[in-house]
């Protein structure tokens, strides 16, 4: 369902993405972890078909995104970084707005945006304007807006960033459920997230993959049954001066309070 | 779907205070000119063509941008062009509904000075056809700063510095080819750089429109001073991401 296929991403000489590729497959939940300024919302900006890659292909349901991107931008649902919004606009006028410009138009429009409120649990604040929500309305608000046309493919950046723990989990589950019958592609830097919901989880390290397989097998990995040593082992820190070997986690500790 | 948007961004001009603000504004403002430095009472022009539409540009050239700075810096701050850019729309269709939009607050703000052109009609005998057109030269210098203004905001998503620079492109463009101006330069410029700079200025086209005039040479400039900007924000908003 998505393809990536050498996916590079260069901005002039900093190399955000080098040459990524994995695939996500129909009904697998694919966990995006990597630290800050590892490439994971640039990877995910080109998959989506906001910046166009450097080199290298990403295919959606088998359609190009570098050839085709508006077929392709039909069949996928984003949920961006920060879920921006447009704040003037009330909850329902931004799901309506949004499903217009998707095409869909009277009746099936109504029920999209009646479906995405009630997935997204939305009912109390659906005539409220959107500057007036709090952020973990404002991120269901942007998630609903990425279910209105059912897509196959859903792509959600850090969609659980910045929620309180019940809102968190109940993400979570929302993303577990969609799992069944969509592709998910999510990007976190929180770890237990990966055991809840992944099928799958991906750890990129400066825009390169440095552990793929799926939550069981990665916690197997690490060799002490934390996904967050493995997590450690395997990322550089961006307190580490460049060439600095890894070392273990309580010296790194060290040099992270030395280095802030 | 170009509607789809120009209807979300209308809205959102008449959901705030921008919209209404403007408008007032200028319609405050063009009645002050027209009464006080244009002498309407006085002067008996029944055309408007020097009591009423003369003000229009140097009231644009300050209020025009701030109508249109906003379209793509704030969508640019906000993030919300993540969420454009991903919708299976081009960015053309984008750029022409706000566009639209702006271009209708406008339209709204000088329709609104009706009681001007009834006043004349019932004081005087005036040529309603040339009053049309000095309407649409109006309306068209409108345009043209807000597409200038437009390409300036796809460049930040800074709204005052998008004013401040649309600002002074405005009053710029304003300033050249007004005769004050120009007798100025052409004391120490040669004719050629004269021409040049009178060019770039409103006032040979927008006359020409006052006097009930549609000349060739006015839709090219007003169609080529609309339509590059808005190209170059096609341009600018694509180079941004890649």
């Amino acid at each position: 369902m998505i393809e990536v296929e050498n996916l590079t991403k260069s901005f002039g000489t900093k190399v955000a993405v080098n040459n990524l590729s994995f695939s996500v497959e129909k009904g697998e939940v694919l966990g995006f972890l990597g630290p800050n300024g590892a490439g994971k919302s640039t990877t995910m900006r080109m998959v989506t078909g906001f910046i166009p890659p450097t080199s290298g292909d990403a295919r959606v349901c088998g359609i190009s995104v570098v050839d085709q991107p508006s077929e392709a931008k039909k069949r996928v649902g984003y949920l961006p970084e920060s879920a921006p919004l447009y704040n003037d606009m009330t909850v329902t006028g931004f799901l309506n707005f949004c499903a217009s410009i998707r095409r869909l138009r009277g009746s099936a429009k109504k029920e999209a945006v009646e479906r995405a409120i009630e997935t997204c649990f939305l009912q109390s604040v659906a005539r409220q304007s959107i500057d007036t929500l709090s952020k973990g309305y404002r991120h269901r608000t942007c998630l609903a807006q990425s279910l209105l046309h059912d897509p196959e493919v859903l792509i959600l950046d850090e969609p659980t960033d910045g929620l309180d723990p019940n809102q968190k989990h109940e993400i979570r589950q929302l993303i577990r459920r969609l799992g069944e019958t969509k592709t998910i592609l999510f990007s976190t830097h929180i770890l237990e997230e990966v055991e809840a919901a992944c099928t799958r989880a991906v750890i990129v390290d400066r825009g390169v993959i440095v552990a793929d397989g799926t939550p069981t097998e990665l916690i197997e990995q690490s060799g002490t049954g934390s996904l967050t040593d493995l997590f450690r082992q395997v990322t550089t820190r961006d307190t580490a001066a460049p060439g600095e070997k890894k070392k273990s986690g309580k010296s790194r500790k060290k040099t992270a309070k030395a280095g802030a | 779907m170009t509607f789809t948007i120009y209807k979300r961004e209308l809205s959102s001009y008449f959901a705030q205070p921008t919209a209404y603000a403007i408008i007032v504004i200028f319609l405050l403002l063009s009645m002050i000119m027209t009464f006080s430095f244009g002498n309407f009472m006085r002067v008996g022009d029944s055309s408007l063509e020097w009591t009423f539409f003369f003000w229009h540009p140097w009231i644009y050239m300050l209020l025009a941008p701030a109508v249109a700075m906003k379209l793509w810096a704030d969508e640019q701050r906000t993030g919300t062009i993540e969420l454009l850019g991903t919708f299976p729309v081009s960015i053309w269709v984008a750029i022409l509904g706000k566009f639209l939009a702006a271009a209708t607050v406008w339209l709204v703000a000088l329709l609104l000075t009706f009681p001007i052109v009834i006043t004349v009609n019932y004081l005087g005998n005036p040529d309603n056809g040339q009053i049309l057109s000095g309407y649409i030269g109006s309306f068209l210098v409108a345009c043209t700063f807000l597409a200038i203004t437009m390409l300036v905001s796809a460049c930040t998503r800074d709204q005052v510095v998008c004013l401040i620079v649309s600002v002074a492109i405005c009053v710029t463009m304003v300033l050249c080819g007004y005769d004050d101006f120009t007798r100025e330069l052409s004391k120490a410029a040669s004719p050629a750089v004269v021409e040049a700079v009178t060019s770039l200025g409103v006032w040979d086209h927008f006359r020409s429109l006052n006097r009930g005039m549609l000349r060739l040479q006015d839709v090219v400039w007003f169609a080529s001073f609309i339509i590059v900007p808005l190209l170059g924000t096609s341009a600018i908003l694509s180079a941004k991401r890649s």
